[in-house]
């Protein structure tokens, strides 16, 4: 592909109020990557990829999807130009079914057929939704409620998929299996993905590129391979 | 049982005591500032007695010790239910419809009022229901729109002569304006914020209906507002029309029958269809509905019309059964009412919000003997019902269950 970026920040200034919560938060994304965005609790992550969305407004700043600056593109629009969210802490629907979950990722769109077909992919690739299709959403259990919000993203046919701690709260081996599926995704349909994390460690490793964030700022950025052999970031967010 | 006995009676005692001490203000002291103590003792010893008895019942039963009653009587009701769910929906649709058409010939004048007033308020209960229930929006001045529908038509009849059936539509369409203007402004708020700026909304409607002299007639309110008119063929003397007025309540009544059902059908229809999904995601997530590609705030927005179409046309029905409107029936209780109907009966409930309005409507025409303990037993039946049923008589069919009513 070519060297354009498909998802650019470029210095953007964004906060609640009088709450400054970026101060000039630049990266780029190129299209296919995984791109890692690491950071402590608090650092400014879950507001960089709300900024992207617009549901918290960019006060300085420009924030580029291929090449258009969307700062003033509503929300809801994204998903039909590619670009969805899996915000932090699942916010799946609780009292509507699973399959409804699915449905409403596709809200947007009018492929009765080809819906179908995409819900049918999703329990292909999380068999134990299918099983739970039936099941409201709030009583899936952490992993799976993970798993329906990934999938509900995807019916949406992201271009660039962005996700929000997606390891929040769960087992190690769920965790793995999560990044698994982030790895296939983005390698079978050539998603481009920005994932932030406080787990560190998996997200490095799924990357090819990693940024990390500082109280509002990005203050290194890598190769990913390079973070997770940097003596400060293994001390810092690997805990060694 | 003995045993049973003794881990219930403190707690009845202390109930029984704090009873007294809520009855007494009530009973006890009268407008002229005499104190009075005989009337609360009677009350109070007729409660203590009554509860006596339920609280042996239910001691007797949690030791077991009448089971040769209480088991063939779950055994009868478990069977009553099992049966009732095996009967197909259209059986129960058929039914109550038969029901609904033969009512009026055998109820006498004061049935069938009642009747009509249990109808409008299907209508204002559902159309409240899609704002509350299925947008999950608290609306605390809902009724607004009940009054701006019934003056439109009282307006538009008294000044241009207009007829029921043209000032029909229009009720419905100012309504559905007034909500917009309202929710505009409003619907950037969530929850708490929301409800209170609705109330204050509700109450700016009724102040204008009341103040606004030269159009309303303020709190006089409006006289001679004409009845429904229906059209006939009249054959003598060539074929034209000619207007009968409905001035039978039993015809009335099948009117608004008529509008009832046809708000049934529309907010069913609603309720499954692609918006009311997109209502749905907003009440349960908000800024993950926006994520997904849902415009939640033009959605919020046509939640706030289309309730207030629904509310505007029984409005126009209001007045025409009443023949005289007044800001005096549209006050904030009315609005508190409604919700009560809704939640009691089960949000997002079709059958749970008519029976809601039917419990809430009739049983105080029952007991209209006990008036002065309206606002008592109405408080005590919201606080048992949201104890044992706290999603409504008849709760919401499971979303789940939805899905698999398609296939
Ligand atoms: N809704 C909010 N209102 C006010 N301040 C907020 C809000 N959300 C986050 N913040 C603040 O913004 C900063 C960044 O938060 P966040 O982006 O959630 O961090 P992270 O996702 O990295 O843990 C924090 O200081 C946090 O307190
Ligand atoms: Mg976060």
């Amino acid at each position: 592909m070519s060297d354009q970026p498909i998802l650019e920040m470029k210095n953007v200034h964004s906060g609640y109020g009088s709450i400054k919560a970026l101060k000039g938060v630049s990266i780029k994304v190129m299209p296919g990557e995984i791109v890692a965005m690491i950071g402590a609790n608090g650092a400014g992550k879950s507001t960089t990829l709300m900024t992207i969305c617009n549901i918290v407004q960019a006060e300085q700043g420009e924030v580029l999807y291929e090449g258009r600056v969307i700062n003033k593109v509503n929300p809801e629009k994204l998903p039909t130009m590619g670009l969805c969210q899996v915000p932090e802490g699942r916010r799946i629907f609780p009292r509507l079914s699973v399959e409804e979950n699915l449905i409403l990722g596709a809200f947007y769109r009018n492929d009765k057929d080809q819906i179908a077909k995409d819900i049918q992919h999703a329990y292909d690739l999380f068999p134990i939704l299918g099983e739970r299709r039936r099941q409201e959403g709030g009583t899936l259990s952490g992993g799976e409620q993970q798993m329906l919000a990934i999938a509900r993203a995807l019916m949406t046919k992201p271009k660039v998929l962005l996700l929000d701690e997606p390891s929040l709260g769960l087992a190690p081996i769920i965790i793995q299996q999560i990044f698994d599926i982030i790895k296939d995704i983005n390698r079978e349909d050539g998603t481009t993905i920005l994932v932030v994390e406080q787990n560190a460690n998996l997200a490095l490793q799924a990357a090819s590129r990693g940024y990390v964030m500082e109280t509002g700022e990005v203050t290194l950025e890598d190769k990913a391979s390079s973070l997770l052999e940097n003596p400060k970031i293994r001390e810092a967010y690997l805990g060694e | 049982m003995i045993q049973e006995f003794k881990k219930v009676w403190k707690p009845y005692v202390i109930g029984m005591l704090w009873m007294l001490g809520l009855l007494w203000p009530m009973l006890g002291v009268h407008p002229d500032g005499t104190l009075t103590f005989q009337k609360t003792f009677t009350v109070w010893s007729y409660i203590v007695a009554g509860s006596f008895v339920i609280l042996l019942v239910y001691v007797l039963n949690a030791s077991g010790s009448i089971t040769f009653i209480t088991n063939p009587v779950s055994k009868a009701v478990s069977g009553a239910k099992s049966s009732a769910q095996a009967m197909p929906t259209w059986v129960w649709i058929v039914t109550a419809l038969v029901a609904c058409f033969v009512f009026p010939q055998f109820a006498d004048r004061y049935g069938t009022d009642v009747a009509i007033n249990v109808l409008l308020y299907i209508c204002l209960g559902l159309g409240l229901n899609v704002v509350v229930g299925l947008a999950g929006m608290l609306d605390l001045g809902y009724i607004a729109f009940y009054g701006v529908g019934a003056y439109t038509y009282a307006l538009l009849n008294t000044v241009y002569g207009l007829a029921f059936w043209v000032c029909l539509p229009f009720a419905g369409i100012f309504a559905c304006i007034a909500g917009c203007i309202v929710g505009y402004p409003t619907l950037r708020m969530r929850g708490d914020y929301l409800a209170i700026v609705t109330l204050g909304f509700g109450e700016i409607i009724r102040l204008i209906l009341n103040n606004w002299m030269e159009l309303t007639n303020g709190p006089n309110g409006i006289l001679g507002i004409d009845r429904i008119g229906w059209f006939r063929f009249a054959f003598e003397g060539g074929i034209g029309f000619e207007t009968i007025w409905v001035k039978k309540l039993g015809l009335f009544y099948y009117f608004a029958l008529g509008l009832t059902i046809l708000v049934v059908i529309g907010v069913n229809r609603l309720n499954f269809s692609r918006v009311g999904r997109a209502w749905e995601s907003i009440r349960e997530d908000e800024t993950a509905a926006e994520l997904m590609g849902v415009n939640t705030f033009i959605y919020k927005l046509l939640a706030y019309a289309m309730g207030a179409f629904f509310a505007g046309l029984a409005g126009a029905f209001f007045a025409a059964r009443m023949k005289f409107v007044s800001p005096e029936s549209f006050t904030f209780l009315e609005s508190a009412m409604v919700l009560c109907m809704v939640v009691l009966g089960g949000m997002g409930s079709i059958p749970g919000i008519i029976l809601g309005v039917a419990a809430l409507i009739a049983l105080p025409e029952v007991f209209r003997e006990f008036e002065a303990y309206r606002m008592l037993v109405f408080g005590a039946t919201m606080i048992i019902m949201m104890l044992f049923r706290p999603a409504g008589l008849i709760p919401a069919k499971r979303m789940g269950q939805r899905s698999d009513d398609k296939e």
